[in-house]
């Protein structure tokens, strides 16, 4: 059996979810393996019966007064007897940042590993992930016997290739002991002066600007272009520009016209915020840095001779 | 306050990786070697926090062959009390589980109150070895910290979720907590800190083998490409030029 842990943050799905249980069909029918997907959650009847419109062997409900907010104590315990009881081949879940909380303690718990943050399932099977920030890709074999337990990737697997069916339902109540974290509400920090995922262009500026006293240079660019100014997490966290301006997966995600990348090298965690985009242009002076792999325009360069060309070819084109 | 860092050293951030001979891993030669940036962020938090308190101690402990032994004695140099090398001359051939077995090992021996490590690093960027950690100590953990207030008997920590939320956690000590980049600034070690650093202890041990390994890596290789990506070549004034052309009539925002 191939087992998908979905996510949900107050009765509303994680999306990434859609994708990991996607994959599970895909791996389920060529592995010839039935597949299950579990919830967890108090009050998620409803999650459950949309769940059992999938084409699924088995949707479990598992519900829980301490799992109505996230904690990593209950959803390890909860889970650890779900998969002990299944004894499911796979485990597959979203690599979300919820997932990263329990994941590796559960498979932990269980005397396994879990395979993190993988972009391809192969035969055999053999697990594809990314190492140095999306600049090498490994090929990684689990050793112990199954179940196996893997966190997919946003984007592995697209949930537009879902089917449809039905499922019967189990509704589970695990014994819990009292969780040692506990969890207040989530909350957003007060609300976004910027919004990013209005704009239609947006010049984005990475770790090769080098220093704070560089910005201009970007910030002219934006201008020149009618731009939004964005970054990428290591320019906010050096607090050179608001948090509110990160686009990332700990920041906004954004689908503009045009997305210029200058000097991002294009982690994962901000690939995520901006892969939306119709179209992105980078300008980066390392060839092999994993923003060409999604770009559709690269400029290989310095970006301190490239970007002051283009604020003046820009503002020609304009005049 | 007892607190343990656990800090990485991995290729300096701009390095151009190329794979060794068996393409089982990337050729070190020519490196440059750094600290895992949010395992520096975890370091400063640890220092802050002692500070905070007036008293305690601030042990950095570290997985990795020789080399790494530089970026415990610039740990030292910022202000940790004293540092634990475990010697492991491949560490890239251990998995998560192998390489937090080890950690737990160590800190075992210290009960500390706190530990503290990035909540990735740049290299393998697993994410786990923090919460697996936590699992082998029995303690409790959060992960994506971008705050840290001590209570008593216990803390209450800033989580990072996704998307711009946050959320508050209480949780008993001892706990172990992954540290997100960026809550903290980053200090310099000061010409007397590295004096300092010389005379601080730094305890070696030498990696058992574990025999027991729960994954292999097979081969690593360059990622093939997503999307076909026009290259505008020639001078900046030349690709800018181009550009400026794309712009205006193949994305048409000009």
């Amino acid at each position: 059996m191939i087992l998908v842990v979905m996510e949900q943050h107050a009765g509303a799905w994680h999306k990434m979810s859609w994708e990991t249980l996607a994959g599970g069909q895909q791996l389920g029918k060529a592995m010839g393996e039935p597949v299950a997907a579990a919830v967890l959650g108090e009050g998620i009847g409803a999650l459950a019966a949309e769940l059992a419109r999938k084409a699924l062997d088995k949707v479990y409900a598992i519900e829980h007064a301490q799992l109505a907010l996230y904690n990593a104590d209950g959803y390890t315990a909860a889970l650890a007897a779900l998969i002990g009881q299944l004894q499911p081949t796979l485990v597959l879940f979203p690599h979300t940042y919820q997932v990263r909380d329990f994941g590796p303690k559960l498979a932990t718990r269980l005397d396994r590993l879990l395979l993190s943050d993988v972009v391809r399932v192969m035969p055999g099977p053999v697990f594809v992930r990314q190492l140095f920030q999306g600049k090498l890709n490994a090929d990684v074999r689990p050793t112990t016997a199954a179940p196996h337990l893997v966190s997919l990737q946003a984007g592995a697997y697209r949930a537009d290739t879902l089917v449809a069916g039905t499922a019967p339902i189990e509704t589970i109540t695990p014994a819990l002991e009292a969780s040692r974290q506990q969890p207040e509400a989530p909350f957003r920090e007060s609300s976004r002066a910027v919004d990013l995922t209005a704009a239609d262009l947006i010049v984005s500026v990475g770790r090769g600007i080098k220093e704070a006293d560089n910005l201009p240079l970007v910030e002219e660019l934006a201008k020149a272009l009618g731009a939004e100014l964005a970054a990428s997490r290591p320019i906010c966290d050096n607090g050179w520009l608001p948090m509110e301006r990160q686009v990332g997966s700990s920041g906004q995600t954004v689908a503009p016209k045009v997305y210029l990348a200058v000097g991002i090298s294009g982690a994962i965690q901000h690939l995520v915020g901006m892969k939306g985009a119709k179209a992105i242009v980078a300008i980066n002076k390392d060839p092999h840095a994993p923003i060409f792999e999604v770009a559709d325009y690269g400029l290989v360069g310095d970006l301190f001779e490239i970007v002051p060309a283009l604020t003046e070819e820009i503002r020609k084109a304009k005049a | 306050m007892k607190i343990i860092v656990a800090i990485k050293q991995v290729p300096a951030r701009d390095s151009q990786l190329r794979l060794n001979s068996a393409a089982k891993w990337i050729d070190e030669e020519d490196l440059t070697f750094e600290i895992n940036e949010p395992d520096a962020y975890a370091l400063e938090e640890a220092l802050q926090l002692k500070e905070k308190q007036g008293a305690g101690e601030v042990i950095a402990l570290c997985l990795g062959p020789e080399r790494a032994g530089s970026t415990l004695r610039e740990a030292l140099a910022k202000g940790a009390d004293r540092a634990i090398h475990i010697v492991c001359a491949h560490p890239e051939t251990l998995d998560p589980l192998a390489i937090a077995n080890l950690l737990a090992g160590a800190i075992r021996t210290e009960s500390p109150d706190l530990v503290l490590t990035g909540l990735q690093s740049d290299d393998l960027g697993s994410g786990q070895t923090g919460v697996i950690v936590a699992e082998l100590l029995g303690s409790s953990h959060a992960t994506n910290i971008m705050e840290v207030l001590l209570q008593a008997d216990a803390i209450r920590v800033k989580r990072e979720l996704e998307d711009g939320w946050f959320q508050y956690i209480q949780m008993p000590l001892p706990a172990v907590l992954t540290i997100q980049s960026g809550l903290n600034r980053l200090r310099y070690a000061t010409l007397m800190g590295i004096k300092k650093a010389k005379t601080k202890e730094m305890r070696i041990i030498e990696a058992e083998t574990l025999g027991g390994q729960a994954a292999s890596l097979d081969r690593i290789y360059p990622p093939d490409r997503q999307k076909q990506t026009q290259m505008l070549t020639g001078t900046a004034k030349e690709q800018a030029v181009q550009l400026v052309e794309k712009l205006r009539f193949e994305m048409r925002v000009l």
